[in-house]
């Protein structure tokens, strides 16, 4: 059976990367005693399928996961046996039975969500946003490998400031597999230092 | 200013973005063991002076760990080494070192205690107390500052960092971390002064308090004698054994990043009976204990059940040396059949049954068969007492290439006693015909992997006494294999020199040691295990201000009544056991594996009272036949 998981990743765990995390998920598989399917061959790989790689140091309340298992359970089993053995840092938000034959997750997710948090006052955050917005192109080197960055920028949202509190800032960007945006490309543009922020994925949006 | 845990956290949330892999200095891994602090009586910090990477694969700390925290007086925190980014960011912000678990500034605790299982950790010993803010001297602590142990195999010679720890443990810990405990509390108790808790500490029994001792030298420079500065002290000091091996550890930490070993280790066996000349360990964990397959099969179990983990590792110095290999083997993989667990069996014997113990293991065949004949004629092997033919050398080789592994990797080493560069000449030819074995078995997919590193004469063996190779001979040496194993399916490894030039100076120190390695730690040396940091100048330029030659150190062939610096260091195996040994080495007698025949290494008559309490199997020697002595009551 595939089962889809809706999963956070906070604490500790905004520090592990993609393939660690799936290596994570893996063994709260395998501490839980749920049959994990693996892959055939010479060597086999678990069958966990992660939607959409969070950069490190990131948190999030809205990953996904999906995971085939060698026999068909009930979803309250599956979930009580995961529960009592996931890591710190780990939380499952909800579980479902998937269609064996649906499409891979990596192919359905089109945009996401972030919410950044300022923890330093920068008085003209809007001016720096509003050059972002009126640009046509935003050209960008990372890993050595040039692109455009503003395509992948779709909607910046500000968010309302309270007295006291730290600025904010809601972003929607490309998550599609060959045109993602990254939040930390964003913030070095606008000349912020990503460790001046808290960065936290909100939503991961489908192909409806 | 001292720091709270949650200034450090705010501090580092602006620094871990910055760093390479930042989960090494986050903590808040699966099984980790948080206590409330404050109402905990003893905080022990457990350090290993090496990346979290490297230090998270260490069995010793975990032992430890598990067993303090199974108090409920006294709690464990692990500290690592931070990588050099981690070190300016940290140095940068004003972050002190602090325990992964609850982010105490390093002075907040206690006891520190440092695992040094191999030299090359010395002066990130010295980095860690420096990071930390407390003085590196023993002599310039003050009566708050935590209390400094360490312990682990390179202690077995502990001279050389004897200015900087308070008190050493030589041998086993599991029971006397226990004492060393308790006796902090009561010292607490007693508000009484550092110099009264270190008396206190000299007396348990495995404790070397250096600060106690005094070393005096002849015009030659070797050690003229050791004296103790107080009655209370241990002399000579015999190091700490357990008379059978506790229950394994299972609640092991899950790191949330890859770490050099990601697995299970288990020890199935501790010390060796096997008496190679070269080796260390063999003949500093002796007696052999072996634990019982049922008690691996739980706790197997066990720390599956707690960590998720894919691979197990089997730990000792002689997989095929254990009693109950097979039943043990066959009793697993049954268990586990198709539940993609891996499990690896390091150290096993040139023989047949070896490649049918693998065979076992099915899965393990991608990786590749390692063996180690550590020599390549018979006479070196002879010398060394790692007697194997060549003839049995090449059909296991035939064996293991026709049971479908491809790569069998060997291992050499290079600068044995005696040896010539027709013996180094010697290992290439052997590997050139183990890899036409393979050819002639598998054909053109067979791989020959061999690594040669360099014999270090190490303390405590029955090579003490030997003189270590030059950088020149060494790098003849090197120059040669490398010559002579261009080959395509050949894959050759070594070690640097100059690495192992170190290693040796600090293995064979005396107290004088201690100076250089301030100096060369003051001159910018850390992670000397690192090949990329590796800073040998920094080294040279500490000898040379402290005014000694290496030379001394290992270079000479040493006089057979010469004073050891850690002869008053006692491992139960007499000297006169070694020197016997040495002796018939250089006549190339070898003896077969003691328990066969017991030839009176001194284990025996020293722990005696022990093995007597603790008849059975569990110990691989002979029991003991004398009656215990009897205290003489005068009747009144």
């Amino acid at each position: 059976m595939r089962i889809r998981i809706k999963f956070s990743k906070s604490q500790a765990m905004r520090y592990t990367g993609h393939l660690d995390l799936f290596r994570s998920w893996e063994r709260t598989f395998r501490r839980s005693g749920l049959p994990l399917a693996y892959s055939q061959g010479f060597h086999p790989q678990p069958r966990l399928n992660l939607a959409c790689a969070l950069p490190l140091g990131i948190s999030s309340e809205c990953e996904i996961l999906d995971a085939w298992l060698e026999c068909t359970l009930p979803l309250p089993q599956i979930n009580q046996a995961i529960e009592v053995v996931l890591p710190p840092g780990l939380e499952v938000l909800g579980m479902d039975i998937i269609e064996s034959q649906a499409p891979a997750l990596q192919t359905q997710v089109t945009s996401a969500i972030y919410r950044i948090t300022f923890l330093d006052d920068i008085p003209d955050l809007d001016e720096r946003l509003q050059r972002i917005n009126s640009a046509d192109h935003l050209p960008r080197q990372r890993r050595d490998k040039s692109y455009d960055l503003r395509p992948l920028i779709e909607e910046i949202l500000p968010v309302p400031t309270f007295k006291g509190g730290n600025q904010q800032l809601r972003l929607q960007l490309a998550a599609r597999e060959a045109a993602t945006g990254r939040p930390e490309e964003l913030l070095d543009e606008i000349g912020i230092k990503f460790e001046a922020t808290r960065v936290h994925r909100e939503e991961l949006i489908f192909r409806s | 200013m001292v720091l709270t845990p949650p200034d450090i956290q705010l501090k580092l949330e602006r620094i871990l973005p910055t760093v390479q892999k930042p989960a090494r200095y986050t903590g808040g891994e699966l099984n980790q063991v948080v206590k409330h602090w404050d109402s905990i009586e003893t905080h022990v910090a457990l350090v290993f002076p090496d990346i979290y990477d490297i230090g998270m694969s260490n069995l010793g700390l975990t032992i430890l760990y598990e067993l303090i925290n199974q108090r409920s007086d006294a709690l464990a925190e692990r500290v690592f080494s931070p990588w050099i980014d981690m070190e300016a960011a940290m140095r940068g912000a004003s972050i002190p070192l602090y325990s992964l678990e609850s982010k105490q500034p390093l002075p907040a605790f206690d006891i520190i205690g440092f695992s040094l299982p191999y030299e090359t950790l010395y002066t990130n010993t010295l980095n860690v107390l420096d990071l930390a803010g407390i003085p590196l001297f023993g002599t310039e602590r003050r009566e708050m500052d935590p209390l400094i142990i360490a312990g682990g195999h390179a202690t077995f010679n502990p001279e050389p960092m004897h200015a900087f720890v308070d008190a050493i443990v030589i041998g086993e810990g599991e029971q006397v971390i226990h004492e060393i405990i308790d006796a902090y509390q009561n010292w607490k108790k007693s508000r009484s002064t550092r110099r009264n808790l270190l008396i206190n500490l000299s007396s348990i029994a495995g404790v070397y308090v250096p600060s106690l001792y005094q070393v005096s030298y002849k015009l030659d420079h070797t050690v003229d004698r050791v004296e103790k500065l107080d009655d209370q002290a241990n002399f000579p000091i015999l190091k700490r054994i357990l008379p059978y091996l506790p229950p394994p550890p299972t609640r092991f930490i899950v790191p949330n990043i890859e770490t050099v070993h990601n697995r299970i280790p288990v020890e199935i066996m501790r010390g060796c009976t096997r008496g190679c000349r070269f080796c260390h360990a063999g003949m500093v964990t002796r007696p052999v204990r072996e634990r019982s397959v049922a008690e691996i099969l739980q706790a197997v179990d066990e720390a599956l059940k707690n960590t998720g983990f894919e691979e197990i590792g089997l730990l000792s110095l002689s997989s095929s040396d254990y009693t109950h290999i097979s039943e043990l083997l066959q009793a697993i993989t049954y268990k586990y059949n198709g539940k993609h667990l891996a499990i690896s069996l390091p150290s096993l014997r040139i023989d047949s049954f070896s490649v049918d113990l693998m065979d076992l293991l099915k899965d393990s065949r991608h990786g590749g068969f390692t063996l180690a004949p550590e020599a390549a004629t018979e006479h070196m092997r002879n010398i060394i007492n790692k007697p194997v033919s060549t003839a049995q050398l090449l059909e296991t080789a035939h064996q293991i290439y026709s049971r479908g592994w491809t790569t069998i990797k060997l291992y050499f080493m290079i600068g044995h006693p005696e040896e010539t560069l027709e013996d180094v000449k010697a290992i290439a030819d052997l590997c050139k015909a183990v890899l036409a074995e393979g050819h002639k078995t598998i054909g053109r997919r067979a791989r020959l992997n061999v690594g040669a590193s360099t014999f270090i004469p190490k303390p405590h063996t029955p090579f003490q006494w030997v003189p270590c190779d030059t950088d020149e001979q060494i790098c003849a040496k090197q120059a040669l294999l490398k010559q002579e194993l261009r080959h395509r399916d050949i894959k050759l490894t070594w070690s640097d020199p100059q690495a192992t030039l170190l290693e040796a100076w600090l293995s064979r120190g005396d107290r004088r040691l201690a100076d250089v390695i301030f100096k060369a730690w003051k001159n910018g040396a850390r992670f000397d295990a690192w090949q990329d940091q590796f800073n040998f100048d920094a080294w040279m330029k500490a000898f040379e201000d402290c005014r000694l030659e290496t030379s001394f150190y290992t270079h000479r062939l040493r006089p057979l009544d010469e004073v050891f610096p850690w002869d008053h260091i006692n491992t139960g195996v007499r000297k006169k056991y070694l020197l016997q040994d040495f002796q018939m080495s250089k006549d190339s007698q070898t003896r077969i594996d003691c328990r066969l025949n017991c030839f009176a290494c001194g284990i025996l008559p020293t722990f005696a009272d022990l093995r007597r309490a603790y008849p059975g199997k569990s110990w691989s020697c002979p029991e003991v036949k004398s009656p215990p002595k009897r205290e003489v009551v005068i009747p009144r």
